[in-house]
C-alpha cells in the first residue's frame, strides 16, 4: 500500500450456530439435504405460525460473548428486518437490532514482529456487537430455465453476526482476526467453522484515509467472501481501488460490492441510495430475551479452556516453546490429543510434541485430514513413544513403526512383535555382528586404523544393516569404538 | 335444540335425549336453510362435522366424554384447520388449505370433543368493524338484515345469534369479539393477552390479537373459554398459569363488588338509547349489592389513534408473507419478480387491508418511526397505567361496548375514520392486554345493546361471574331474533 494512505477495515462475520434444529422451530439444520425437506411450517412462514427461540442457540451466543470478554445483555430484543425476496419466507428476517445479546467484546490477534525472531506483536480488535438472527433460504437461479428455484432448508438456521470495530488496518490484520475468530468459535463449540458450506462467512467494510487524518473515508461493503485467501485478496483490491479513485480526483460511493474470485476484483452490487428501508421494529411474537446472572454463570462454567490460556499452560506445564505450544493448541481436538499422548506415554512432553506436531501432523497434512480423522489414535501414539522411552526400539525404528501404524497395520507393540523390531541391547550379539562386519571389510578396517576416522560412520552403517537396524545405537557406538581400535 | 344452553345440550347428550349426530344435523340443516340470508359461514364442513359427531357419540357411550363432547361449534375462519380451507375472508387465501390445526382448534375439537360445523365469515384479515370487508361478501345482522353484525367476528356473531351454532370462536384485536356481541345480543369475551394460544390463529396485530368466544350466555362462554385457554409452548407470548375454573366461580355473589364507571365512557358521542340501557344495567347491579364509583381513564380516548398506529404497523409486517411465492393467491402471467409481488398482493388484498398495510409501512419507515410507532408505544404505556390506577380503586370497570346500535350496511364504508371510531370503547383493553367482555343489556328500538366489563389481568373468572349473576337476574340475553326462534 502507498505509504501516504491508511486503510480502515471492519469485518462482519456470520457464524452458523451449531444447533440441531433451527433458531425458531424444530426443523433440522443438517447441511446437504434434498431441497425443502427441512422446511416446516415456521420455516415456510405459513399463516398462523409463531417463532419460539431455540434455547441452545441462545446458550451458544452467550458462550461467545463470555469468550470475547463482552457484556452479555441481561435483556436483548429480537426485531423484524423487512425486505421482500423469494428466499425470505415471511418478508422479514428476525434479527436483533437495538439491543443485541452481546456487546463490547474484543479479540487479541498476533501479528509478525518487525524484527524476525522477536515475540509476535499483539493487537486488540474490538468487537462492537454480536447478535442472533435467522438465515434466509437459497435462490437457485441456474437449475431451472426461465425460473428460479427456492430452497428453504437453510432458512431459519441460527446465525451469530459478529461485528468488529473498525480497528483493522490491513488485509493481513483482517486475515489474522478472521483466523483467530474462526479458531475461537470452533474451539468453544458454537460453530463447525466449515467455510465451504457457509458456516462462517465474512463481509468486509473497507475505507481509506490519508495517513495522519482522523476522519474515516467513505466505506464500501464487500459481501460474502468465503475463504481467508479471498478476504485478503478482496480487501487488498478494494484498498488499491479506493486509493486510485481518490487520487484520480473521484470519490468513493457508499455501496455494497461483490468479490469475484475469478478475477480477484470487486464490483458494485447496489448503492446506498437504492438500499432497503428495513423498517425494524421489535418482534411482537417474541418476548425480550432475559439472561440472568445464574444462567450466565452456568454457561461460563461450561466454557472450555480458551486457546490463549491453554497455550500458556502448555508452555508452563510441558516446557514447550511458544511456537510448539501455539501449533498444539491451534485446535481443541489437537490439544486434547497431545495431552492424551503425554499422559499415556509418561514420556518427555517435548518428545511427545515433536512426534505430534512433526510426524503426525505432517502425515495428516499430506492426506489433507485433520486430527479428528487420524488413523493413529492418541493411545497408539503414546504406545509408540513408550517403546522408544523404554528403549525397546530406537528412534529410527520408531519412524518405521509410525508409518506402519499410520497405514493401519495395528498398534506399535503389534508391529514391533510381528516384524521382530525389538532393539538388540545384548552386547554379545552386537559384538558378533561387528566381528562379522570387520571380517568382511578388511580394506576399510586397515584404512581406519591408519587414521581415516571418517570411516567410523561406515562401520556403524554396516553393523546396523547387519542387525536390520535393531542394534541399540549407544551400545553399538561404544563397542565399535573399542573393537575398531584394537 | 338451538335455544338450549351448552349445559342443557351436554345434559341432553349425556341422557341420550339426542345424539351428537342428531344435534349436529339440526345445526347443519339450519345453516343450510337460513344462512343464505346471513352469509355467516364461508365454509361449511358437514362430513367432518358428522364424523366428529359420531366419534363424540362413541365417547359418550364409552363414558369418556367431557363437558363439551359432541356439542357443535363454529370456528372463525382465522383459525387454521387442517385439511379445511382457512381463508381469513381474503381472496389472498381463498385457495389455502391449512396443513395444520391451530392450538385452539386442537383443544376444542381433538381434546374437548366439540364438533366443528364450519368456518365463519369475518372482515378480511380481521380488519374491520362491520364484516363488510370480507372477500366472501358482507354478513347480515339476524336482528335486522339491513344492518351489519359488527366485526371483525361478524360471521361468528351472526351464526350464534341466528341459532346456526351454539357458540363460536372469535378473535379480538380492537373489539372484534365485543362489538359484534353487543350488536347481536351475545355474550363475548376477550381474555387476558396470552391466555389463549395464538398458534395457528392468523396474525393481524400480534401484540393485540387474542382469541376468545361468542356465546349466548356467560355460562356458555365460560365453558368454551375454559377449554381454549392454557400455556402453549408453540406461542412465546402465551402465559403459564395454574389452571382455574371459570365455571366453578360463576355462582359467587356480586354483593360488595366495586364497579368503576369511567366518566370518559359516558361522555359525548354515546347515543341516548345505549346510555339508557347501560344505566339500567348499572342500577340492576347496584340492586344486587354491587357498589359503583366514578373513575377516570384519562388517556382512554387516545386509544383509537394509538391503535391505528400500532395495529397497522404490525399488520404491515405480518402480511408481508403473502407474496404469491409459496401459498395463497399468485397473479397470472407475471413479467418479473416485482410484477409478481405487486399484482399478487394488489389482487389478493382488498382495499381496507391495503390501506392498513400502507399506513403501517409508513409509520415504521425511516424518519417516521420515532414520531409514530415509538410515540404510540408510549401512549400505550399511559393507557395501561390508567388501568393499573383504576384497578387500585375498583374490582372491575363497566361501560358501554359501542356508542350506538348496529348501523346499516354501506353506511360507513366510505368513511374509514367513522368506521374506526366504532371501537372507541373497546380498543383500550387490547392496548393494555386486560380481559374484557360484552354482554347484552337491553334493546334500543328493537336492536340489541351491549355493556362492557373490563377486569385486571387474569380476572376472566370475575368478569364471567358478574355477567352470569346479571344474566341470572335478567332475561334479555335469551331473546332471539325474529325467524330464528
Amino acid at each position: 500500500m502507498d505509504n501516504n494512505w491508511e486503510a480502515v477495515i471492519g469485518l462482519e462475520v456470520h457464524c452458523q450456530l451449531l444447533t440441531k434444529s433451527k433458531i425458531f422451530s424444530g426443523a433440522a439444520t443438517a447441511y446437504g439435504a434434498a431441497p425443502n425437506t427441512q422446511a416446516d411450517g415456521v420455516t415456510l412462514g405459513l399463516p398462523g405460525v409463531l417463532p419460539v427461540l431455540n434455547a441452545e442457540a441462545l446458550r451458544l451466543a452467550v458462550r461467545f460473548g463470555l469468550a470475547v470478554g463482552a457484556n452479555v445483555a441481561e435483556r436483548s430484543v429480537f426485531a423484524r428486518k423487512h425486505y421482500f425476496y423469494p428466499d425470505l419466507p415471511k418478508g422479514y428476517q428476525i434479527s436483533q437490532y437495538e439491543l443485541p445479546i452481546v456487546a463490547h467484546g474484543h479479540l487479541d490477534i498476533e501479528l509478525p514482529p518487525p524484527v524476525k525472531g522477536d515475540e509476535p506483536v499483539v493487537k486488540r480488535i474490538g468487537i462492537t456487537r454480536a447478535h442472533m438472527e435467522e438465515d434466509a433460504g437459497k435462490s437457485l437461479h441456474e437449475a431451472f430455465a426461465g425460473a428460479t428455484g427456492i430452497d428453504l432448508n437453510r432458512a431459519g438456521t441460527p446465525l451469530l453476526e459478529i461485528v468488529s470495530e473498525p480497528d483493522i488496518r490491513s488485509a493481513a490484520e483482517a486475515v489474522a482476526y478472521l483466523k483467530k475468530l474462526h479458531q475461537l468459535v470452533v474451539y468453544i463449540g458454537i460453530c463447525d467453522g466449515n467455510m465451504q458450506e457457509g458456516s462462517f462467512r465474512c463481509d468486509a467494510n473497507v475505507s481509506v484515509r490519508r495517513r495522519g487524518t482522523e476522519k474515516f473515508g467513505t466505506r464500501t461493503e464487500t459481501k460474502n467472501v468465503n475463504s481467508f485467501r479471498y478476504v485478503e485478496k478482496a480487501i487488498e483490491y478494494e484498498i488499491e481501488r479506493q486509493i486510485e479513485v481518490i487520487e484520480g480526483g473521484g470519490r468513493i460511493i457508499q455501496e455494497t460490492r461483490l468479490f469475484d474470485p475469478g478475477t480477484g476484483t470487486t464490483r458494485a452490487m447496489r448503492t446506498k441510495e437504492d438500499a432497503n428501508d428495513y423498517r425494524y421494529f421489535p418482534d411482537p411474537d417474541l418476548l425480550p430475551v432475559v439472561v440472568g446472572a445464574a444462567e450466565r454463570q452456568a454457561i461460563a462454567a461450561q466454557m472450555p479452556e480458551l486457546p490463549e490460556a491453554k497455550r500458556a499452560r502448555f508452555m508452563a506445564d510441558y516446557g514447550l516453546a511458544r511456537y510448539d505450544a501455539t501449533v498444539l493448541t491451534g485446535e481443541f481436538a489437537l490439544a486434547d490429543y497431545y495431552e492424551a499422548v503425554v499422559a499415556g506415554s509418561q514420556a518427555d512432553p517435548k518428545l511427545c510434541a515433536n512426534w505430534v506436531s512433526g510426524d503426525l501432523l505432517g502425515a495428516l497434512n499430506k492426506l489433507g485430514r485433520d486430527i479428528t480423522e487420524s488413523p493413529v489414535s492418541a493411545a497408539m501414539m503414546a504406545g509408540l513413544i513408550r517403546r522408544m522411552a523404554d528403549k525397546t526400539i530406537s528412534g529410527k525404528i520408531a519412524k518405521d513403526v509410525f508409518e506402519a501404524m499410520f497405514e493401519g497395520q495395528g498398534d506399535a507393540d503389534h508391529i514391533i512383535q510381528a516384524r521382530g523390531l525389538v532393539q538388540i541391547t545384548d552386547d554379545s550379539a552386537i559384538v558378533a555382528a561387528i566381528e562379522q562386519v570387520m571380517a568382511a571389510n578388511p580394506k576399510q578396517l586397515g584404512e581406519y586404523r591408519s587414521g581415516k576416522d571418517k570411516l567410523f560412520g561406515f562401520f556403524v552403517g554396516q553393523t546396523m544393516k547387519a542387525t536390520q537396524g535393531k542394534a541399540n545405537p549407544e551400545a553399538l557406538n561404544r563397542l565399535l569404538k573399542v573393537m575398531l581400535a584394537n | 335444540m338451538h335455544a338450549l344452553s351448552l349445559k342443557q345440550l351436554a345434559e341432553g347428550l349425556r341422557r341420550r335425549q339426542f345424539s351428537s349426530r342428531e344435534l349436529t344435523r339440526h345445526f347443519l340443516d339450519r345453516v343450510q336453510r337460513l344462512d343464505k340470508t346471513y352469509n355467516s359461514f364461508i365454509t361449511v364442513t358437514p362430513e367432518l362435522a358428522l364424523a366428529q359427531a359420531d366419534a363424540a357419540d362413541a365417547a359418550i357411550a364409552a363414558g369418556t366424554a367431557g363437558a363439551l363432547t359432541g356439542i357443535p361449534l363454529a370456528q372463525k375462519d382465522i383459525f387454521c384447520t387442517r385439511g379445511v380451507r382457512t381463508s381469513c375472508a381474503s381472496r389472498m387465501l381463498d385457495n389455502f388449505t391449512a396443513p395444520y390445526d391451530a392450538t385452539v382448534v386442537r383443544k376444542l375439537h381433538a381434546e374437548a370433543g366439540m364438533v366443528m360445523l364450519g368456518k365463519c365469515n369475518m372482515d378480511e384479515f380481521a380488519m374491520g368493524s362491520s364484516n363488510e370487508t370480507s372477500w366472501y361478501g358482507p354478513v347480515r345482522n339476524p336482528w335486522d338484515t339491513r344492518r351489519v353484525p359488527g366485526g371483525s367476528s361478524g360471521g361468528s356473531a351472526a351464526a350464534v345469534a341466528a341459532g346456526l351454532a351454539p357458540a363460536a370462536t372469535a378473535t379480538d384485536t380492537g373489539g372484534s369479539i365485543r362489538q359484534p356481541a353487543a350488536l347481536t345480543n351475545l355474550t363475548g369475551i376477550k381474555p387476558t393477552y396470552g391466555r389463549v394460544s395464538r398458534y395457528g390463529m392468523i396474525a393481524f396485530a400480534s401484540s393485540l390479537d387474542q382469541g376468545g368466544v361468542l356465546a349466548r350466555s356467560a355460562e356458555d362462554a365460560a365453558m368454551v373459554l375454559q377449554a381454549m385457554i392454557g400455556f402453549d409452548p408453540l406461542d412465546s407470548t402465551s402465559v403459564q398459569r395454574d389452571s382455574e375454573s371459570f365455571t366453578g366461580t360463576l355462582g359467587r355473589s356480586v354483593a360488595g363488588l366495586r364497579i368503576g364507571l369511567p366518566r370518559e365512557y359516558f361522555a359525548e358521542g354515546l347515543s341516548p338509547g345505549v346510555r339508557r340501557c347501560v344505566d339500567a344495567a348499572v342500577r340492576q347491579l347496584q340492586e344486587m349489592g354491587a357498589v359503583t364509583l366514578d373513575i377516570s381513564l384519562p388517556n382512554a380516548m387516545l386509544s383509537v389513534p394509538t391503535y391505528y398506529v400500532v395495529a397497522p404497523a404490525e399488520a404491515s409486517s405480518n402480511l408481508a408473507r403473502y407474496d404469491g411465492v409459496r401459498f395463497g393467491h399468485r397473479a397470472e402471467a407475471v413479467r418479473n419478480l416485482e410484477d409478481l409481488y405487486r399484482r399478487s398482493r394488489g389482487e389478493g388484498f382488498g382495499p381496507e387491508v391495503q390501506r392498513r398495510i400502507m399506513v403501517g409501512t409508513y409509520v415504521l419507515s425511516h424518519g417516521y418511526y420515532d414520531a409514530y410507532y415509538l410515540q404510540a408505544q408510549k401512549v400505550r404505556k399511559l393507557i395501561y397505567e390508567d388501568f393499573r390506577a383504576a384497578f387500585g380503586q375498583c374490582d372491575l370497570i363497566l361501560g358501554p361496548t359501542t356508542t350506538d346500535v348496529a348501523f346499516e350496511l354501506d353506511s360507513k364504508t366510505d368513511d374509514p375514520v367513522a368506521m374506526y371510531l366504532n371501537d372507541i370503547y373497546t380498543i383500550a383493553a387490547n392496548l393494555a392486554g386486560i380481559p374484557a367482555m360484552s354482554l347484552p343489556c337491553g334493546f334500543d328500538d328493537g336492536l340489541p345493546v351491549g355493556m362492557q366489563l373490563m377486569g385486571d389481568f387474569f380476572q376472566e373468572g370475575r368478569l364471567l361471574n358478574v355477567a352470569h349473576q346479571y344474566q341470572q337476574a335478567t332475561s334479555g340475553h335469551l331473546r332471539l331474533p325474529k325467524g330464528c326462534e
